[in-house]
């Protein structure tokens, strides 16, 4: 009897592993295990194997097979308690009383009449992580990921024939020695819809999985960010749970588990009286529904393997880039680099138009865009680049078609309007809830590289309350420490974050900034109007787009260093400036100075600092001094 | 647990079956009829759930392997054991009330063991104790069983279910040995704490279930009280014959027919003569201190039985000992299948709470960071090389550049002066910590530094001047939503207490939260009288602080107080006052931008090769605080005095007073604090030199009268120099004198007033030293001023 399911027709190049975990079954010292995963593993690196495995991100969740193997690409929003849990078991046939050892690793419910008293049974350590899709993630990346998806299924012989599926579940549950159990009404609300709608599967399953999540009102799925849909999912990790951590993002290949005893667990708590079964009194009802949802709605997946996402723009491929032996790598690279000058033309006229023709902020705005927080010096961290662009219009929701710009180039992105009641009642530092015992998320639990777009021309004039101003705080922390303290209720707890932050205000930010552009608009402001809607209009063609993501997200993962030689001319340079006006230059400046001349030589292509880019830099940097002088004695009442 | 699931012992001696084994322990059976012992009986033993609610298996097959396993044993006389463990009853027994009676610890320390006599046995001392007061619970610490018996203390940890029984009888038979006559509620329960395999949450693994083991945490909720049913009494309808029938791993088995009368399901519970034992689910959870970065922390669920209920509450930090235990979860009763996950729990034997004292004095405990020898060897180490100061403070924020005064003064506030008691003299604690304040202009890295420390101190805390509130600084009063209860919650400077508070925008916080500062900064308590909570807490903390000039630009003009407008009896509270000014040279220019330049494209493994680790200075800073307690030598009293007296001649040549006893105390306070940091007992006369320097440099920065360039304390204790205050009378004498030339005019306007004044004087006559002469004539009643005019007073 095979016990774990990944007996897919697709996934036959991987029979060879079931051979082993079958063979393997009753002899658990064989270390079968660990051979299987590597194997996997060494698998999933060799080939574009990984694209044969459904993703739990495309596919609803009805379409997959239990006990098959699925990948998610996620964040992980919170870490459970670690649990123990039958590593091997002994069961008892009833009727033959013959014994049998069994794995209960990557399981969720053990095989019947399991004996609790067998001294074979060895008891293992697993943790679980709440896992949610990486909040923000914008439709075009979903989109993108799913094609690849469908292309890679159409594959002769593996391809994923949903008829087929159908009459593997039966036979699944002909082998399953609880009938009970398909009965059971948690079988899903989908059920029916699959037996319906078998043949138009194919075409629905590139769908975005929204059926479920309107089934799951009732349960609060904890997305960072409201108005979030998709699965989420609790992982059960097996090994090496240390290495992880809150807000990493992973793809996550493992198993597909979705027993519904596992929901049934949460509905008979209500009925039975905890009275007689103290072991079960000890969560109350939130935690229960919490940390045992139906299984339908939030599906168990068990890791087998996890790949860190060094970012999540499916154009690019995911391997890192420091693995410079990876050929792959180095093609891209290589042919990348020399476009990305011509590119970064592209993209500069782009923004240029977009920015109402002004050159020089959308110079910053690319530097913005490309900013990553490479380093932390005890608790600086180096590298940020908040930019405040200032002067935006406030007529025909400029800053909101500004962000749908943005949108359709960065993998992941969070429009966030600073409007009173906004600040007043969201939620954006996450919260530990001692009840239910999870960590409630909040708009700042924000996955690295996240663009947030802070909108500043929303607020108006009026008074903050108490979580107003802690809101505030927590968005000037995000800022100027790339950090957010959650709440603990008895103690915060602080975790880096890497989140480009930009705000788009009237007049200066409230907010800190490193850097404060004001708009100069080239389009007389009678035009405005017209030169706004004609933003929109700019048919940008998808590979003219594709060229521009791939572009923003290359040149945030390339190397970086400066020369000995240029280190000393721009430290001359330095000196000359303070020595002939001390005030013109502090050294502050030259740290933002440092960071605008890294950018601008990654935007450019290059991983070392020339002389020709600290010049440009320079340059950039004196230009946008002298319009902010010039901006102060228009105003005046500028700090 | 009960004897009919398990049969655990083999063999015993025919006479002790019936009171020591410790399958009859606890039971029914034993508490009815008492023991045969003649000090014991009559004093009814008390069921234990913390040790057996929850049985992990019954063996019942296992009773033919074990009987040949034990058949096989050579000397079956005295090796028989327990069943599943290596545990001898006799011996153990035995092997406990020697420890009982001969265990001594003249080196303690623990506050419990205050007013024993330590060369005397002490638990035999803690055994008369209980004689007296009548409380039959008996602490054990585990560290002393290692010590004496390692063999013990190993089957102790595991398995303490088989061996704290054990210990229970070994020690009742001692004690009614010894005091017959004593009269106790039950019997004496045996309580170890602090198993050496002391362990943070985290760390716990599927190999402690069923040991004994120590966490620590803290208490984030506490259940309401669960009654739990150790024994269910049965009637039946019929004939009235009842029965009773005890749990069995949490369930109590309905009786079907009545033995009596042979009726079925005749039998029904009758509640209250049942017997209930107090149970209560705590949810303690891991110390941020323990958490690796990154990760969130880890909950653990507690039971408390019996007169642990209630003992802690939400908020606590707790040193748990107890048996962890897992549970398998049923999926559904109706059906066989299991959920393959166990629940984990954590029998409570023995709570501790680690900030009991808090508000009373100083926890030592808590403080007690261990380190290995190793790292004590290493800081020693350190601490010989002469030239540790610098390096500490050099390792001090390695990514701010320069500023190495202010570094070294943080470097001192860090580790902090001797703690002094004068109670008994009725001046109460002096003030041991240095408190300094940063100020200079905008983006002088002042927040950076404050960041930096607030991340390496364990109780440091974070505010900023503009988001805080007096209430958010000190402390406020809460009700609890659930229990209606009023809760003291505490705010930024109590949970400071022997830590940090960072202040970032001090001068940007309003009046009424900084006058909250002034009793704190030198009393270090702080008084609340809120929602019928009348209370003094201890806030034992050093403030450092950074405050930007008002305007925007430091303006070397003006002085120190001109310039952050802060009341001057706040500033005099503060040891060490720096400006961090951008110093305009060329050299220093050069360094910093090598350093900036270098921070950006160094990776971090060269960096840290430069500097030392975060982790040894956390150590160090540790270890000084913790063990290091300096007095002053007679050699650096003199020294400390010559000082003193030097600083009050530089001013009394101009007729100012230049030095005050606060500055001795400073000068003290950061003396001692040097010879922290060389890990001296002694202050010395080196560490006097430098905390004279560092104070001088200070007061240079900021008590300089940027009129006469003189170094002026009054600046800071007063808020204006001396010669300020001078002029200011001058101009006052002289607006009058003109006034009074002017004739009998009742009235003058503002502006007139002003240019004769200018045209008069010798020197230049500012609105403001105007507006403040007008104001100090006001002051005399002499004249008043309204708008633009200004009349005479009668």
């Amino acid at each position: 009897m095979i016990h774990i399911n990944i007996t897919d027709l697709w996934l036959s190049n991987y029979l060879c592993l079931l051979d082993v975990l079958a063979a393997s079954q009753n002899n658990s010292n064989s270390g079968w295990e660990t051979k299987a995963v590597e194997f996997f593993q060494d698998q999933l690196k060799e080939r574009d194997t990984h694209t044969l495995v459904p993703s739990l991100n495309d596919v609803p969740l009805h379409y997959l097979k239990p006990n098959s193997l699925v990948k998610f690409r996620c964040l992980i929003q919170d870490m459970f308690d670690p649990e123990f849990y039958m590593g091997v078991y002994e069961t008892v046939d009833p009727s033959t009383k013959t014994k049998m050892l069994r794995c209960g690793k990557y399981k969720d419910v053990t095989e019947c009449g399991v004996d609790f008293n067998s001294r074979n049974t060895v008891t293992a350590e697993r943790q679980t992580f709440y896992c949610v899709p990486i909040p923000g993630e914008n439709p075009w990346v979903k989109e993108i990921s799913s094609s690849c998806l469908t292309e890679a299924r159409v594959v002769p012989s593996t391809s994923y024939a949903p008829s087929r599926q159908k009459r593997s579940y039966e036979e699944d549950d002909d082998m399953d020695t609880q009938p009970q159990k398909q009965r059971e009404p948690h079988a899903g609300p989908h059920s029916p819809s699959e037996h319906h709608g078998n043949g138009d599967c194919k075409r629905q399953e590139t769908e975005a999985p929204s059926s479920q999540t309107a089934s799951a009102s009732h349960l609060d799925l904890n997305f960072p960010l409201p108005g979030e849909k998709g699965p989420s999912c609790l992982v059960k990790v097996y090994e090496d749970w240390d290495r992880f951590k809150l807000n990493d993002t992973l793809e996550v290949y493992g198993i597909l588990s979705v027993s519904p005893a596992l929901s049934a667990l949460a509905d008979e708590k209500d009925a039975s009286s905890s009275l007689l079964d103290p072991a079960e009194s000890m969560e109350t009802a939130e935690e229960q529904r919490v940390h045992s949802p139906p299984a339908s709605l939030v599906p168990r997946l068990h890791m087998l393997h996890a790949k860190p996402l060094p970012h999540n723009n499916p154009l690019l491929p995911s391997i890192p880039v420091l693995d410079k032996e990876s050929t792959l790598t180095v093609v891209i690279l290589s042919s990348t680099l020399s476009e990305m000058a011509s590119v970064r033309e592209e993209i500069l006229s782009y923004f240029t138009h977009v920015l109402l023709g002004d050159a020089l902020a959308a110079e910053y705005l690319i530097l913005h865009l490309i900013s990553n927080v490479y380093s932390r010096r005890d608790v600086l961290p180096l590298g940020k680049f908040t930019l405040n662009l200032s002067g935006c219009p406030t007529v025909a929701s400029y800053t909101e078609r500004f962000y749908q710009i943005i949108q359709q180039l960065v993998p992941s992105s969070h429009y966030l309007a600073m409007s009173l009641q906004n600040m007043n009642q969201m939620r954006l530092v996450p919260k530990k809830d001692y009840v239910a015992n999870r960590l409630v998320s909040g708009a700042l639990q924000l996955a690295r590289n996240t663009s947030l777009f802070l909108d500043e021309t929303q607020l108006e004039q009026g008074q903050l309350d108490t979580t107003g101003v802690r809101n505030v705080t927590a968005l000037g922390n995000l800022i100027s420490w790339q950090k957010v303290d959650y709440d603990f209720n008895y103690h915060q707890m602080e975790f880096p974050c890497n989140i480009n932050v930009l705000i788009a205000s009237e007049g200066r930010s409230l907010l800190p900034s490193d850097c404060q552009i004001h708009l100069q608009p080239q389009v007389a402001p009678s035009h405005l109007e017209e030169s706004l809607s004609s933003i929109h209009m700019h048919p940008q063609a998808s590979s003219q787009l594709n060229k521009f993501r791939i572009y923003l997200s290359m040149a945030r993962l390339l190397d970086y260093s400066i020369s000995d030689e240029v280190t000393k001319s721009v430290e001359d340079d330095f000196v000359d400036m303070r020595k002939d006006d001390p005030q013109s230059i502090s050294a502050e400046d030259l740290h933002r100075m440092l960071v605008v001349a890294r950018l601008l030589s990654l935007s450019l292509g290059q991983t070392s600092l020339s002389r020709d880019s600290w010049l440009r830099a320079k340059h950039i940097e004196m230009l946008r001094r002298s319009r902010m002088e010039q901006h102060k004695c228009v105003n005046g009442n500028e700090p | 647990m009960s004897c009919f699931d398990q049969p655990p012992i083999l063999h015993v001696q025919p006479n002790e079956v019936d009171m020591s084994s410790p399958l009859m322990y606890g039971t029914p059976s034993s508490r009815v009829e008492g023991t045969p012992r003649s000090g014991v009986r009559g004093t009814p033993a008390r069921q234990r759930p913390d040790l057996g609610s929850v049985r992990k298996a019954p063996q019942v097959d296992l009773h033919s392997d074990t009987d040949g396993a034990v058949a096989s044993e050579p000397n079956a006389g005295q090796r028989l054991v327990i069943w599943g463990t290596d545990v001898n009853v006799g011996t153990c027994k035995e092997k406990f009330q020697r420890f009982l009676q001969r265990f001594t610890d003249p080196n303690s320390t623990e506050d419990e063991n205050a007013g024993l006599d330590l060369n005397e046995p002490l638990y035999m001392q803690k055994l008369e104790e209980i004689s007296v007061v009548g409380d039959p619970v008996l602490n054990v610490n585990c560290r002393h069983v290692q010590s004496f018996d390692a063999e013990l203390y190993r089957q102790l940890i595991c398995y303490p279910q088989e061996v704290i029984p054990t210990f229970d009888m070994a020690v009742n038979e001692l004690f009614f040995e010894r005091f017959p006559d004593s009269i106790l509620e039950y019997q004496i329960q045996v309580r170890p704490y602090n198993a050496l395999k002391t362990r943070n949450m985290r760390s716990l693994n599927p190999e402690d279930i069923d040991q004994l083991i120590t966490i620590s945490g803290m208490v984030i909720r506490t259940s309401q009280l669960i009654p739990e049913m150790q024994e269910g009494f049965f009637q039946c309808q019929v004939c009235a014959y009842s029965t009773r029938v005890e749990v069995d791993r949490g369930r109590i088995a309905e009786p079907a027919v009545c033995r009596n009368c042979n009726n079925t399901h005749s039998l029904a519970l009758v509640h209250n003569r049942s017997v209930f034992s107090d149970k209560q689910m705590i949810k303690v959870q891991e110390s941020p201190e323990d958490m690796p970065a990154g990760q969130t922390p880890h909950t653990t669920v507690v039971y408390a039985h019996n007169d642990l209920v209630d003992k802690v509450q939400p908020g606590d930090r707790v040193n748990i000992t107890g048996i962890y235990r897992a549970v398998p979860m049923r999926v559904n009763p109706r059906q066989n299948n299991v959920k393959s996950v166990y629940k984990t729990h954590i029998d409570a034997i023995h709570f501790r709470k680690t900030d009991e004292k808090r508000l009373h004095g100083l926890d030592e405990e808590a403080e007690q960071k261990l380190f290995t020898e190793d790292r004590v060897q290493t800081l020693k180490e350190l601490a010989a090389k002469p030239d540790v100061y610098e390096r500490l403070s050099s390792a001090l924020a390695p990514s701010i550049y320069e500023h190495e005064d202010i570094k070294k003064g943080i470097l001192l506030q860090l580790f902090g002066g001797t703690r002094k008691d004068f109670s008994q003299t009725g001046r109460g604690n002096f003030r041991a910590e240095v408190n300094i304040l940063l100020c200079g202009d905008p983006g002088t890295s002042k927040s950076q530094l404050l960041q930096y420390v607030y991340n390496l101190v364990p109780r440091g805390q974070y505010t900023s001047g503009k988001g805080s509130s007096a209430v958010g600084l000190t402390a406020y009063v809460m009700k609890d939503p659930e229990t209606r209860q009023l809760v003291l919650q505490t705010g930024a400077l109590v949970l400071s207490d022997n830590g940090i508070c960072c202040i970032d925008e001090f001068d940007k916080m309003s009046d009424n939260t900084r006058s909250v500062l002034h009793e704190v900064m030198e009393q270090q308590t702080l008084s609340i009288a809120k929602a019928g909570i009348i209370c003094q807490l201890n806030a034992r903390t050093a403030v450092l602080a950074a405050a930007n000039p008002v305007e925007s630009q430091w303006n070397p003009k003006k002085t120190t107080i001109e310039n952050i407008q802060l009341p001057h009896t706040l500033l005099s509270r503060f040891d060490l006052i720096f400006l961090m000014l951008d110093p305009q040279d060329e050299a220093y220019d050069r360094r910093l931008a090598h350093h900036l330049v270098s921070l950006y494209y160094q990776s971090e493994e060269q960096m840290e090769e430069e500097f030392l680790d975060m982790a040894v200075l956390k150590d160090y800073i540790a270890y000084a605080r913790t063990y290091i307690s300096p007095r002053l030598s007679e050699e650096a009293s003199q020294a400390l005095i010559e000082a003193y007296v030097d600083m009050r001649k530089i001013g009394s040549g101009r007729g100012m007073v230049s030095a005050y006893p606060r500055q001795l105390e400073s000068l003290i306070r950061l003396a001692e604090a040097h010879a922290k940091v060389r890990f001296s007992e002694k202050v010395e006369s080196i560490d006097v030199e430098e905390a004279k320097r560092l104070h001088r440099e200070a007061l240079k920065q900021s008590a300089t009268d940027p009129r006469t360039g003189f170094v002026d304390i009054s600046i800071l204790t007063t808020g204006m120099s001396a010669t300020a205050r001078k002029r200011k009378e001058e101009v006052a004498q002289a607006l009058k004198k003109l006034i009074q030339a002017k004739g009998k005019t009742p009235a003058m306007k503002y502006q007139q007033l002003l240019d004769d004044l200018r045209g008069q004087s010798e020197t230049a006559i500012t609105k403001e030293l105007f507006d403040e002469a007008l104001r100090a004539l006001a002051d005399e009643d002499y004249l008043t001023v309204t708008g633009k005019t200004v009349r005479l007073l009668a």
